[in-house]
């Protein structure tokens, strides 16, 4: 058990939770400016005008060939080397999640909306319902359905991708257990394995319950 | 789908909107901090001092050169520097954590004012920042058995020394000293392993690694505690930025008067290195190598 005390030495555990907070805190704002981003454009690439295909069809590839490092160095340092604008640390991983995110988004909402048949909307139609009320009532509730499970399952990447930030300054969880191993890495050498226990403690803590919501909510739509 | 196609457009064209308001703001932000110094990637003394604070990039999990300590404090022989850099321009310290990786960008973008992050003088770097006058070297070292010290390279001749695949020992040895007959391991902790299992008489890396790994392991000596080529270890400022260059290189100047890096070698490096080193083999001090 030896090297188990450093997570308790200084405010070593506090430090963690602190830097799980800045993980959470960054997923958490990306993942909102996402879903109203996303949907907006969701609903723009269900439009059949050309130009916005190709358009949305560009952003979504570029967004998805690009590896997240890559963008965090373009946005960090980048912006700054063309425009000046100097954008700190934690804007920019903002900027990069979200931009990932809306693509993301988007393209879930979209093929959420192409999964619902035809005959819903004609049904819908026949019945008397108006435009307002055939979405609300009708195709919505099916859209979301099968959205809210893939939307978890993103913010769960997201969660894990954030530990990237640490290579533009952002002390994150898993940067702080790298600082507790190396700074205790001559009185305490296997520190090491229990400061990566304690993260990924904290990380099953943060993901588990959302991948119980996912679960359930799967499941609930698969009885209907 | 008309209704939504309609929210479709609405919404799409709004975000366009948005997203040129935005576009335009940031363009006329860019163009304010470009008028302040002329150039938009560094700032100048005068401008760090109006400002009231100097941001230096360190290492935040490089043990003893800069790391954070139990507490939540930067630590370390990089930032002991770095304090007194701050106190001497009598400005506030902002310490960013920078990664070996990511370390000129950091300059080149003026994200911070100096880096002082173990930062290796090379011809290749030279070209991206400006080095000022160094304040630390490393070179390589020899630890062997308290039983059987090698205290010089010759003593080497015949004998078996381990070494650690692309590192700057297998080189040196390889070049200078063919009669040595070298054992090569991947991994750092595999060669440490064959040394303590007595595989082979010594085992030469770089000066710092040794030195530490022998205070943390009683029966081995570093007899040879300064080896091969020199690397010089400087503070690196933005490229052009030749005020705070000069300013730096005074600073060092003026700090090997006290014998500064003496003090920070006792206050971060003693505890890791030990007091019985040669302190002159890893501290520069006025920037004279």
């Amino acid at each position: 058990m030896r090297g188990i005390e450093v997570l308790f030495l200084g405010n070593n555990m506090l430090r963690l939770l602190e830097g799980l907070w800045v993980t959470v805190r960054l997923a958490l704002v990306s993942i909102g400016l996402s879903l109203i981003l996303g949907s907006a454009l969701g609903a723009a690439m269900t439009l059949k005008n050309r130009a916005v295909k190709i358009i949305t069809r560009v952003y979504l590839e570029i967004i998805r060939i690009m590896p997240q490092l890559v963008f965090l160095f373009i946005v960090f340092f980048g912006v700054t080397k063309l425009t000046g604008a100097n954008l700190s640390g934690e804007t920019s991983a903002v900027i990069v999640f979200t931009l990932w995110g809306t693509a993301e988004v988007g393209d879930l909402v979209r093929s959420a909306f192409g999964a619902i048949p035809k005959h819903q909307f004609e049904s819908g139609m026949s019945l008397g319902l108006s435009k307002p009320q055939l979405y609300l009532f009708v195709i919505f509730p099916q859209a979301l359905r099968g959205l809210v499970p893939n939307i978890i399952n993103l913010s769960m990447r997201m969660i894990m991708t954030t530990a990237l930030v640490s290579l533009i300054g952002v002390t994150e969880v898993l940067k702080v257990g790298k600082q507790i191993i190396d700074a205790n890495r001559f009185d305490y050498p296997n520190a090491a394995i229990w400061v990566y226990a304690a993260i990924f403690l904290l990380y099953f803590l943060i993901c588990f319950p959302l991948s119980l919501i996912s679960r359930r909510l799967a499941k609930r739509g698969a009885d209907k | 789908m008309n209704f939504l196609k309609k929210i479709g457009a609405v919404i799409s064209a709004a975000v366009l909107a948005l997203s040129l308001a935005a576009c335009s703001g940031t363009e006329s932000g860019s163009g304010n901090s470009g008028s302040g110094s002329g150039n938009g990637n560094f700032r100048t003394i005068d401008e760090i001092k109006s400002e009231g604070k100097i941001t230096i990039g360190v290492f935040s999990d490089k043990m003893p050169f800069g790391y954070v300590d139990n507490n939540g404090e930067y630590q370390g022989y990089d930032v002991y520097f770095a304090k007194r850099i701050a106190q001497d321009l009598n400005t506030e310290l902002e310490l960013v954590p920078v990664e070996a990786a990511s370390r000129v960008e950091f300059l080149q973008t003026g994200k911070v004012d100096i880096i002082l992050a173990n930062f290796t003088v090379t011809d290749e770097r030279a070209k991206q920042v400006d080095f000022a006058l160094p304040y630390m070297k490393v070179a390589l070292g020899v630890v062997s058995p308290d039983s059987a010290v090698i205290t010089s390279a010759d003593e080497l001749n015949g004998k078996t020394l381990i070494v650690v695949k692309g590192t700057t020992a297998e080189t040196y040895f390889t070049e200078n000293y063919p009669d040595v007959k070298l054992q090569k391991y991947d991994e750092y902790n595999e060669a440490y392993s064959a040394l303590q299992d007595g595989r082979g008489d010594a085992f030469s890396t770089d000066n710092t690694e040794v030195l530490a790994w022998a205070m943390s392991n009683p029966g081995f000596t570093v007899g040879i505690e300064s080896l091969g080529s020199i690397d010089a270890i400087a503070p690196a400022v933005t490229k052009g930025n030749t005020e705070l260059l000069d300013w730096l290189n005074e600073e060092i100047k003026a700090l090997g008067e006290e014998q500064f890096f003496h003090a920070d070698y006792d206050a971060t490096l003693a505890s890791v290195y030990g007091d019985t080193v040669d302190k002159n083999n890893l501290v520069v001090e006025g920037g004279e190598m």
